[in-house]
This record gives C-alpha cells, sequence and structure tokens, in this order.
C-alpha cells in the first residue's frame, strides 16, 4: 500500500503541487543518479545507507508534513515492526546504563569503524533529561521529570519503550531517528533509556 | 603580499581560555559565544589576526605559481568571469561551466584548472583534499581560501541563467530535505527551525534566507577547535558523515547543488572569508 501511496504522491508532485516550489520542476531521476555518481569513492557496503525505505522517501517528499492518510499508514506500518523483549522481561532496564547510552553519541559514523564502544542514544545532543546536564539540545523537547509529571505510569513506560524504538509509530516523519527500528540500539540499550526516563530513581526524575 | 606574523596564537589563547573555562563550569551557550564573538570584533579591526590568513596568503602564492606537469600557474584559471579574473569569482558559483559542461562551485572549478592547465591528476588531489587538525591547509584548502577571500564584501548573486544551475538548485533543495541513512537524518533536521542547538551548539536555520545571509558567507572558514580552515565542500561532507553516511566525494554533483541552495538562500548575504568559527 506504502508503494502504491509514494507512486501517487510522486505523480502529484509531478503534476506541479505546492512541493514543486523550486526554481526547476525535479526529475527524480536526476536525484538517484546524482547520488550515484557523488559516492563513488564510497564501499559498496556502505552505498546501500543512501537508499531510502518508504518511510523516508514521503518523509522527504512530503517535507514531514504528510497528508493524514499517508501519516496514517507510515504509523500503522512502523508500529507493526516494534519488537519487545521476551515474556516475562521489564520494558525499564537499568536507568544508570541509560544514562550513560543517553551521554554518548558514538557509533555507525565512517570514524567509528572498527567499533570501538557500543552505539549510544545521544539523547542529549537534542533532549533536556537531567536538570542538572546544562550541556543539552532543543531539537526535541525536554524530557525532564518526564516519569514523574506521569506518576511513573506503566502505559506511559510502554509509550517511551515504543518512542525510543520508533517514533514514527506515534508521529509520521518525526525528526527523531528509529532507534530500535534500524538496529542502531539494541533491546537491551532501548530499556535501559526507558529506565532512564522513566525509573523513579532517574536524575531525570529527581 | 607576505604573511604578516601578527600575535594570533595570543589572541587565540585568550579566546579559548574563558571559553573552556565557561564549558567545563556547565555556563550556558551565551558565554562561549560571546568570547567568540569578543574574537570576531577583534579580527574585525585586524583581519590579518585571523589564523585562517595564512591559507589566504599560501593560497595567493600557489595560484600564480608555476605548477604541476605543465608547469603553469593558475592565473588562465577562469572561474567564471573570464581567465584569471578572481574579484568577485566566488559571490557567483556555483555557474555553469560550458568547457565542463556541468555546474561547479569553487572547488571543483579549482580541481578542474588544477588538473586541465597544470595537469595534476585529480584522483590524486582528491584523494585526501581535507587538512587533518593542527596541520596548515591543504593546496585546495589554501587556494579556496585565497579565492573566496577576493568576494570579501561582495553579495552572493546565484548564477540561474542556464538551464543546468537551475536543475542544480532543484536537486540541492530536494537534497536538504532528503532523510537517508541508519539515523534517518536529512540536512532539514538540524537546519530547519529557529533557535535550535544540539548540544550547545547554535544550529543556523538554513531554509529560513535571513539566518542563510548570516552564516553561508562565512565559509571557508577557520575552526578554532580544529586549528584548520574548512572549506564549504568539507563542511558539507562534515554534516554527511554526521549523519552516517559514506564519505561523499570532493567536489561531487550532491555537494555542488547543495552549495547551490545554500549559496541562493543566502542571496544578497555580504561574504567575509575566512569566517571564524569554533
Amino acid at each position: 500500500m506504502l508503494r502504491a501511496l509514494i507512486r501517487v504522491a510522486v505523480v502529484a508532485s509531478m503534476a506541479g503541487s505546492a512541493l514543486a516550489q523550486g526554481a526547476h520542476d525535479l526529475d527524480r531521476g536526476a536525484l538517484d543518479r546524482a547520488i550515484k555518481d557523488s559516492w563513488r569513492q564510497a564501499q559498496p557496503e556502505w552505498l546501500q545507507r543512501l537508499k531510502q525505505d518508504d518511510t523516508q522517501a514521503l518523509c522527504s517528499l512530503y517535507r514531514n508534513n504528510p497528508p493524514a492518510d499517508i501519516a496514517a499508514a507510515i504509523q500503522a506500518r512502523e508500529k507493526a515492526a516494534i519488537k519487545y523483549p521476551a515474556a516475562g522481561v521489564a520494558l525499564m532496564g537499568d536507568w544508570k546504563k541509560g544514562e550513560r547510552l543517553a551521554q554518548s553519541g558514538y557509533g555507525m559514523r565512517f570514524t567509528d569503524y572498527p567499533p570501538r564502544a557500543e552505539n549510544g542514544g545521544n539523547c542529549f545532543a537534542c533532549h533536556q533529561l537531567d536538570p542538572k546536564e546544562l550541556s543539552y539540545g532543543t531539537l526535541g523537547p525536554s524530557l525532564a521529570a518526564y516519569g514523574k509529571t506521569r506518576n511513573f505510569a506503566d502505559a506511559d513506560v510502554k509509550a517511551v519503550y515504543e518512542r525510543i524504538y520508533n517514533p514514527q509509530a506515534a508521529v509520521a516523519c518525526a525528526n527523531m531517528p528509529r532507534l530500535g527500528a534500524s538496529g542502531f540500539l539494541s533491546l537491551e540499550q532501548i530499556r535501559d533509556l526507558t529506565a532512564y526516563v522513566m525509573s523513579p530513581e532517574s536524575p531525570v526524575n529527581k | 603580499m607576505i604573511v604578516r606574523k601578527r600575535l594570533f596564537c595570543a589572541v587565540i589563547a585568550g579566546l579559548m581560555l574563558p571559553a573552556a573555562a565557561a564549558l567545563a563550569a556547565g555556563a550556558s551557550d551565551d558565554a562561549t559565544e560571546r568570547e567568540l564573538e569578543k574574537y570576531r570584533q577583534m579580527l574585525k579591526a585586524d583581519p590579518w589576526s585571523n589564523p585562517g590568513m595564512l591559507d589566504v596568503d599560501r593560497g595567493e602564492a600557489l595560484w600564480g605559481e608555476k605548477r604541476g606537469p605543465n608547469k603553469a600557474s593558475l592565473e588562465g584559471c577562469d572561474l567564471g568571469k573570464g581567465p584569471g579574473k578572481i574579484d568577485g569569482a566566488f559571490a557567483e558559483l556555483p555557474r555553469y561551466f560550458r568547457d565542463a559542461d556541468r555546474v561547479m562551485d569553487l572547488e571543483s572549478r579549482l580541481l578542474w584548472c588544477m588538473e586541465k592547465l597544470q595537469g595534476f591528476e585529480a584522483s590524486a588531489l582528491v584523494k585526501r583534499p581535507y587538512s587533518k587538525a593542527n596541520q596548515s591547509g591543504t593546496e585546495l584548502e589554501a587556494l579556496t581560501s585565497f579565492v573566496a577571500s577576493k568576494s570579501n564584501g561582495a553579495a552572493f548573486a546565484p548564477q540561474l541563467t542556464h538551464e543546468k544551475e537551475r536543475a542544480a538548485l532543484a536537486l540541492g533543495e530536494a537534497l536538504f530535505f532528503r532523510r537517508q541513512g541508519p539515523m534517518d537524518f536529512a540536512c532539514a533536521t538540524c537546519h530547519g527551525d529557529a533557535g535550535k542547538r544540539i548540544r550547545l551548539q547554535s544550529l543556523p536555520y538554513l531554509s529560513q534566507p535571513e539566518e542563510a545571509r548570516q552564516v553561508v558567507g562565512e565559509w571557508p572558514a577557520y575552526r578554532v577547535s580544529q586549528g584548520t580552515v574548512m572549506t564549504p565542500q568539507h563542511r558539507l561532507a562534515d554534516c554527511y558523515w554526521q549523519m552516517r553516511l559514506p564519505l561523499v566525494d570532493y567536489g561531487s554533483e550532491v555537494t555542488v547543488a547543495l552549495t547551490m541552495y545554500l549559496v541562493n538562500q543566502a542571496k544578497g548575504g555580504v561574504i567575509a572569508t575566512p569566517g571564524l568559527k569554533r
């Protein structure tokens, strides 16, 4: 269904929709060719990263503001792909490990190979969390006292886990990376980060 | 023109200490930014105290020197305003060049001239186009710094008369909003909104002309944290690195198109290079 939606969307934009704001109507084949020609020195196994999945293609086309039907389709598909810990394993892991992950921006840049550390969540790049940490970014909302203001409810623990695993299950074309869906973070790491945001003991909630 | 040895090291030390102290104390971004602003004001009063001027100076010497297998200087290089005409050329780049039948920015054009006029092998030049931290600039960096500085005070005047120039702009705009890679990042993820920052680093809102006009003309820039000049090509390659994509080719169609988009956003913005960046 998403494939069909992309096709419809591309045709619509070629017909001269509001998206054709550039001085020139872009031939989409030209974009693909330019990308192919601009990474000639890259290793073949790295070129996969330049290919878009359906969600990336749609969010690019609509500049993160897709029409309602496409947004709903993205959210449903992303939600269906969320993986959870095995039965009986809590959604919250170790908040102390989560804190280290929230601080680390390491992983998957071409200078990060061979890996010298585990991938980090880099949460502080975009969010305020522990209010004592003053070096935080503002691309995402403040998450200070996030668990506390929600009375540490189980439903919110699950929502946070899902939000870290795949924010586009809740908000189509959200800016935040789909850290679990892409495999950038493991389920274990996402559990630790969930604890960092939602545990009563975490400095985020102090 | 000779290299004027000024006490810029002392100036840098004066900048770095309070900046580092501010960060260590967890002070807000503002304190660091204020120190940088103080430094920028000092540079305005005496432009030769900018360490990036060493690369400008070296670039000027390289421009006139007979070099390469052909023992030719770059004085026959046409940057768009005729062979050897440098003044104001950077302000009108990227542009379409008939001889190459493609749109080129300053850096890809310099590469072209070094290959065609001087006989250098482009593939060898692009293997390591960027200097590492605390090294003096590569030849391409020095030449880029020199030519860009010859447009200081001029306003960006993007050339969009040729069909391929308009196509480059459209491509650059599409690339700016294109999400890709394991983190789903587009340029717009970080540069598509006002007043945002990563950690304490302020992010320019580049899809908005007001902010683009203020910052695009500062590149090439001397980066205090790296101790080197960073060119526009390097700046873009670094963004793609952070976006978890492979190293983009120097002077590629993609980076030239993005440059066209940024320059068009910054249309009318005044060029003041080398800028000074953290």
